[in-house]
């Protein structure tokens, strides 16, 4: 029997079932009679489709039926963006291509057959014959005149001129006038590449139709279950009651299962058609080109500010690619969660952002762990190192001469949203004490003596997190609200049952939620279900995303929660004979105050709610409470994240030797959780900055097409990783907390570049794009070397001269 | 396609059946033994998901034929668990916190195991070298790294071998 409280490192209930075999994921799930699907997707980046001939396919063995994009393209709707911004064009996108194919991968017909390998061999036996078009991947050149158009037709006949689906901006202060001003202007030309989210487990589905009642049941691969069984009913008209979206284990997501999906309407719509179970799993190659893309910026920064170090404006033009087509969340992440992002942790008054957004023949893109916050962290952080090398400072120094003072509640900043609570020079601090950074800068001195390239990069990033007040949420294009729920049942025996709105995917909400019960309850850890993922088993809920899972679900636990108490004080009042607020409610008892020995259970008055025999007049029977939490504000986790780096002068490899992460995410429920994905985070972090990267030729295919030619994180690339916390607690929510999920995503890439580029500063680098691969450093280093030879030569010449 | 019959032992338990020949060990384990344990991560070895023990030894069961398993003894994550009580490097997962969605879980015990059986002393760089064949994307393996060190001090420290 475990008692835990808040800030325990309580051991994950859910780890017995996942290590020994017994998750149970989509691609684990079989139902008698199952059928398997499998989809013929478009070898072209951009084409038009002239026939589909299915008569070979359909005669092979184990073929049952199959679909093409005209056959249901009544019963498979489009699939809708569901944040609208102003002027947003808003193509078509059928799940099933009918005319034309927008991007390789762009699925053509659905065959279905007995066994998964038969469902494969006759998807490669439909002839599709295609009249290949010119393609278009690059976001800035996409939107040029003469380039191909991906959605032809104008606006209002839904297509999208130029290949522009929007044009946003957001402003604070006056940019223009503050770089007139300023003593010094950097520029820079970011790229900041596209990357493949790679959650272990690919996608999957299973639905299953039961003709005589009309119910579709649909296990998926998803983060919110609820928003998609909303917007299935609203894209193929089917009654959304009669819709059960159920998400299982659910093997990573970081963002790529957070939408709704062609193949989850197409195998859904299969299993109405044939009243038979159908299954659809990805493959790893698949998943590459038919799960969402992340990043993918092409920058113009500056950033301008005085000779003293003072910071004061950020400027920027951004051509974000979107990909084929519109993915769900697709126009927020660009914009809105990078744009009022620009300000940092800094006192920096005057912001000016453009963005483009563009379609291109390529994979849809849409958010990616951190979506949108790190694009702006690492130009952010990235330019402040350039302006600090501009003027001469150390790039802490100007940090912290920059930095907003220490706040509880509330900061507005330039680009119009209120922090919540913050002390950034706390963090950084902290990590300086960790680090020894007077240590490491007498070792790298000594290092560059024997021609050994050390280098040390920071960021001082700061999140939005804890999406979201629904009604701001709603104001800048929202579709849905961003509330969570919660439902605890107390059972007659004071056990609980809590359903929560959110739907992990490997964030342990089985054990965190059951530390914020036990915590309030005074029950044990073992005596709590936590229900999630399941739409027939809980009321509406969001999702997991956006680090929102316990900031918000864990707020609506919380109130559901506190009025199941109010309830029990209440009854145990009654039941005791003494004024209410006589009774203490401390470690699971219901205590009379002063008279230690008069008292009853939790489980005591549970039963007692349930016998009903004893209740005072007009209380109802029965003991559970449902909340709804929707948030005041956004919370902002901040902190300093610090790599050092290693750099082989032969060969352009870079090691990345230490890693010091300092975050402040509020509270913290379970301090192992945290740091459990505070590490995940900054390995993607890193991994964006040293190896990851999505490639395309320019007639559109993918060239990183598989694990084989991606570059995901390896253990060997990582040394232990040093993380610390300070704790602001967020005044938003009851909990006190901020988010934990993202922070590493958000502030590894930009220290890492910074530590790269100090590394090679002496020889006169200032910038490297990411990934900082060992060819391009390499190249770099020979470059600059190449320079100084010229320069050397250049002036004893002129001194022969 | 004619299937063949091969004979071979999963989890201590002797097996005999009829297979394609194309069919690879994994999906043979997964859609014939419903041993779904075993995950395919990639299907081309490439993300170690899908890593059992054959003869002691870690391998990618999505690049085994069926056929090729005949007669030889295979060990999948459900076998390493004896008489329901975890096996050290299990139970260092747990206490370590060593895994989040679980998802390559499966592979990672199993290719630390193979390593401790080998060598059950291992530095923290042979450690990061032995689990680079497994993808993990939600721990940035610091975690498991651990996990592995404290399933070797267990070892060391007198307790039953590593299953």
């Amino acid at each position: 029997m475990t008692m835990v409280g808040i800030n325990e490192s309580v051991k994950r209930r859910e780890d017995p079932r996942l290590i020994s075999g017994q998750g149970k994921y989509v691609d684990d799930i079989r139902l008698p009679g199952m059928l398997h699907l499998s989809l013929v997707r478009s070898p072209h980046a951009h084409a038009r489709i002239k026939r589909v001939d299915v008569s070979r396919a359909s005669k092979m063995d184990g073929v049952v039926a199959i679909f093409t994009g005209a056959d249901l393209q009544e019963q498979l709707g489009s699939l809708p963006a569901g944040w609208v911004l102003p002027d947003l064009k808003q193509p078509k996108h059928p799940p099933l291509a009918v005319d034309k194919v927008r991007y390789v991968g762009d699925a053509v017909a659905a065959v279905v057959a007995s066994a998964p390998y038969l469902a494969a061999d006759a998807a490669r036996a439909v002839k599709v014959t295609y009249e290949s078009l010119p393609a278009i991947v690059d976001a800035e050149k996409a939107t040029k005149r003469g380039a191909p158009i991906l959605h032809e037709g104008n606006a209002d006949a839904g297509g999208a001129p130029n290949n522009v689906a929007f044009d946003w901006e957001v402003n604070g202060g006056d940019y223009a006038a503050a770089a007139k001003k300023a003593d010094v202007v950097v520029r820079e030309r970011i790229v900041n590449q596209r990357l493949i989210p790679n959650a272990m487990e690919p996608r999957g589905v299973v639905a299953d139709y039961e003709p005589a009642s009309g119910q579709l049941t649909m296990w998926t691969s998803t983060q919110i279950p609820h928003l998609l069984r909303l917007l299935f009913a609203l894209v193929t008209g089917h009654p959304e009651h009669k819709l059960r979206v159920i998400a299982p284990d659910v093997g990573g997501g970081f963002g790529s299962k957070l939408y709704i999906y062609a193949e989850e309407v197409i195998t859904g719509i299969v299993a109405k058609q044939l009243g038979r179970p159908v299954k659809w799993i990805e493959g790893r190659q698949e998943n590459y080109l038919a799960t969402t893309h992340g990043r993918d910026h092409i920058t113009d920064v500056e950033i301008c500010g005085n000779k003293d170090g003072t910071i004061t404006g950020i400027s920027c033009e951004v051509n974000a690619n979107l990909g084929a087509y519109l993915s769900t969340f697709a126009p927020l992440i660009p914009t809105i969660l990078f744009g009022i992002m620009l300000v940092g942790v800094y006192k920096l008054e005057n912001v000016k952002c453009k963005v483009r957004g563009a379609f291109t023949n390529t994979t849809p893109v849409d958010a990616y762990r951190g979506a949108g916050r790190p694009e702006a962290t690492y130009l952010v952080e990235r330019m402040v190192d350039r302006f600090a090398d501009a003027v001469g400072r150390d790039p802490v120094a100007v940090r912290r001469k920059n930095m907003i003072p220490a706040f509880k509640r509330g900061k507005a900043v330039a680009t119009g949203v209120k922090y919540d609570s913050g002390d950034y020079k706390k963090a950084l601090d902290k990590a300086l004490e960790m680090l020894d950074y007077p240590k490491f800068k007498v070792e790298q001195r000594a290092a560059r003596k024997e021609g050994k390239l050390l280098g040390i990069g920071f960021s001082t990033y700061i999140e939005i997190c804890g999406m979201a007040p629904s009604a701001v949420a709603s104001s800048l294009g929202a579709g849905a609200g961003l509330w969570e729920s919660s439902l605890v049942r107390i059972h007659p025996t004071g056990k609980a049952t809590v359903y929560t709105g959110t739907s992990p995917h490997g964030q342990g909400h089985y054990t965190s939620m059951s530390q914020i019960v036990s915590s309030q309850l005074g029950i044990p850890m073992e005596d709590v279900e936590v229900v999630h993922g399941d739409t027939a088993a809980q009321q509406f809920g969001t999702g997991t995303f956006g680090s929102r899972s316990v900031v918000v679900g864990g707020s609506a636990l919380y109130m559901s929660l506190q009025k199941v108490v109010a309830k029990a004080r209440k009854l145990a009042a009654h039941q005791m004979g003494v004024p209410e607020k006589q009774v203490q409610f401390a470690n699971g008892r219901f205590v009379v105050e002063d008279v230690p020995d008069k008292s009853m259970s939790f489980p005591d008055i549970a039963l007692q709610c349930y016998l009903a025999k004893d209740l005072p007049k007009g209380m109802e029977p029965g003991l559970e409470a449902v909340s709804f939490f929707d948030p005041e504000n956004f919370t902002w986790p901040f902190g300093c994240h610090v790599a050092v780096v290693e750099i082989d002068e032969e060969t352009g490899d870079t090691k990345l030797v230490r890693y010091v992460g300092v975050d402040d995410v509020g509270k913290v429920i379970n301090p192992m959780i945290v740091d459990g994905m505070v590490h995940g985070g900054v390995a993607q972090g890193v991994g964006q900055a040293l190896v990851e990267q999505a490639v395309y030729s320019n007639d559109g295919q993918l060239l990183s097409g598989s694990m084989m030619d991606y570059a995901v994180p390896t253990a060997e690339m990582f040394p232990n990783f040093e993380t610390a916390r300070t704790e602001t607690p967020s005044p938003t929510n009851p909990l006190g907390v901020k988010g934990a999920g993202e922070t590493g995503t958000i502030a590894a890439s930009p220290a890492v570049i910074n530590a790269v580029v100090d590394a090679l500063s002496h020889l006169g680098v200032t910038h490297i794009d990411m990934p900082a691969t060992s060819e391009k450093v390499w190249r770099l280093i020979q470059g600059a070397k190449e320079e100084r030879r010229k320069a050397r030569q250049g002036s004893r010449n002129g001194r022969k001269r | 396609m004619a299937k063949i019959p091969i004979q071979f032992t999963v989890n201590g338990e002797p097996r005999e059946m009829m297979v394609e020949p194309a069919w690879t060990l994994l999906r043979t384990l997964r859609d014939e033994l419903l041993l779904t344990g075993t995950k395919e991560g990639c299907s081309n070895g490439n993300c170690g998901a899908c890593t059992v023990l054959v003869e002691g030894r870690s391998v990618n069961s999505c690049l085994v034929l069926a056929p090729e398993a005949d007669g030889l003894e295979v060990t999948t994550v459900e076998g390493i668990a004896r008489n329901g009580k975890l096996s050290h490097v299990q139970e260092a997962f747990v206490q370590e916190g060593g895994l989040q969605c679980g998802f390559c879980t499966p592979g990672f015990i199993i290719s630390a195991t193979a390593l401790l059986r080998r060598n059950p002393n291992p530095t923290e760089e042979e450690i990061r070298l032995n689990l680079a064949g497994n993808l993990c994307r939600c721990t940035g393996y610091d975690k498991i790294i651990k996990a592995v060190m404290r399933a070797s001090a267990a070892m060391a420290s007198g307790g039953a071998p590593a299953t």
